[in-house]
């Protein structure tokens, strides 16, 4: 009946910080990518999507990982669904209760949370093969690099689309706004360019690494 | 490996029992029920009141000379008292300091460029002009759907938009419709926005729907509903 739980690896922090940047759930795995596009063309929508997902993916990751032992392999997805959709049923409730405006602005995205496959996706990779508080930790790391990931896309394309973060105007009254920034468009456009700079970093940083490793070998074979 | 060690790896491992499965998924079930219902009733009260204020703000802004409100539901031919919790069409009337009647403010909708538009428009039947609406629920595309709570000329359409009743009181003597950017020759026409049509015209085609439909039965009950404050605030006082 139950997973058999493997010898676990320590909690450390890279279990935490994995997810916010070395695996972030947006710009290294793709994961989740339908509110990414869809949701971000202002910062508020973003954080408020970002924290949204985060409790859904902590709540329902702290549960799985809980019950792990007792949920049969055969019923497994089943029973994430219904304990995701759960969670997401209440944050639904409580965004209505915090803010109609915000909740009519995020439409239908609050519920599609269900079928967000990185949420899913740590349920069934993470969560019923760890312990209770490493799964926890992970989820909120992830939770927090998706968040992250989502309010860089919503600053780039609110401050190029309206000129505006947060609603503070940042631009002056002559600034033209990019309106394809907020469209669907934007979101692409945005996305990719990020990719392209994040993508460039870090094969900057692993060419510097490599770089140094041949060096040091070299010198090592000069002595 | 042993021809017996090689079939006990190929094993499948036991099946488990039905009441198993369902145990399981029946507690997960309760579980989630449980915090459903937990969450439920701790929110709804303060969804209740969000909505409630927010049709309040939506009310006081396309009838701005009012301080009170009261709300009715159409039965038929005839408007009756109601409150905000009565099912089926609210309609709202506005009443200023001294329990005159200023208004009715109605609720449209109709479908637009990606979703049901809603607003709250105000009708002055005095005067048959319908004077500006409140957006209640859009999703229209960002920079051309939503201008329509933004652009300046089509906001003026609305200054007094003709939705007039036929002496008859059973429909609008005019048509309300939407025209081409630039076109508008009469009282009753929409001037489209340029480059959001389609939600230009989801508001002519809601407020002619809504028109058509409410105008004459608020004519027919006008005196009723002119009254209908200060009746309401007698009957309060001789109860006091």
């Amino acid at each position: 009946m139950a997973n058999s739980t493997k010898q676990e690896t320590p909690l450390t922090l890279e279990v935490f910080t994995a997810g916010i940047w070395k695996e972030n759930p947006v710009f290294v795995m793709m994961l989740g990518l339908c509110p990414v596009l869809a949701v971000t063309n202002s910062v508020e929508n973003s954080l408020a999507m970002g924290l949204a997902s985060v409790f859904v993916l902590v709540c329902s990751n702290a549960l799985i990982s809980a019950l792990r032992n007792f949920i049969p392999k055969q019923v497994r997805i089943t029973t994430y669904i219904i304990i995701i959709a759960t969670f997401v049923t209440l944050v639904d409730y409580i965004i209505q209760a915090i803010s109609l405006d915000l909740y009519n602005k995020l439409g239908a995205f609050i519920q599609l949370i269900v079928v967000n496959c990185l949420i899913l996706g740590r349920a069934e990779a993470y969560a019923s093969k760890n312990s209770f508080a490493k799964s926890v930790i992970s989820a909120l790391g992830m939770g927090l690099g998706f968040t992250l990931a989502l309010v860089m896309l919503g600053g780039v394309r609110e401050l190029l689309g309206v000129g505006q973060l947060m609603g503070y105007q940042i631009f002056s009254t002559n600034f033209q706004p990019w309106i394809i920034m907020i469209l669907p468009p934007g979101g692409f456009i945005v996305l990719g360019s990020w990719l392209l700079l994040i993508n460039y970093i870090e094969q900057r940083r692993t060419g510097k690494l490599i770089a140094e490793d041949l060096a040091s070998h070299c010198s090592v074979n000069n002595h | 490996m042993s021809d017996s060690s090689k079939n006990k790896s190929n094993e499948l491992p036991p099946l488990p029992t039905s009441f198993s499965l369902i145990s399981t998924l029946g507690t997960v079930a309760m579980i989630s029920g449980f915090l459903v219902v937990l969450v439920h009733q701790y929110t709804q009260p303060i969804i209740a009141e969000n909505q409630r204020l927010a049709t309040e703000r939506a009310i006081f802004k396309v009838l701005p000379r009012a301080s009170s409100r009261l709300t009715f539901t159409i039965n038929e031919d005839t408007i009756e008292l109601a409150n905000d919790n009565t099912k089926g069409e609210l309609l709202y009337a506005g009443y200023d300091k001294e329990n005159n009647f200023v208004g009715m403010a109605l609720n449209a909708a109709e479908q637009g460029y990606q979703d049901i538009v809603k607003l709250l428009y105000g009708y002055k039947p005095s005067t048959g002009c319908i004077t500006g609406y409140d957006v209640l629920k859009s999703t229209e595309t960002p920079g051309f759907g939503t201008k329509i709570t933004t652009d300046v000329a089509f906001l003026a359409n609305f200054n007094c938009l003709d939705a007039k009743v036929n002496q008859e009181q059973t429909r609008l003597i005019n048509v309300i419709k939407t025209v081409r950017h630039g076109t508008k020759n009469n009282p009753w026409e929409i001037d489209a926005i340029s480059g959001a049509t389609i939600t230009s015209n989801a508001v002519g085609r809601m407020l002619n729907k809504s028109g058509h439909k409410l105008h004459p039965v608020i004519a027919k009950n006008l005196t009723f509903l002119r009254s209908a404050k200060q009746t309401k605030e007698i009957i309060h006082g001789q109860l006091d």
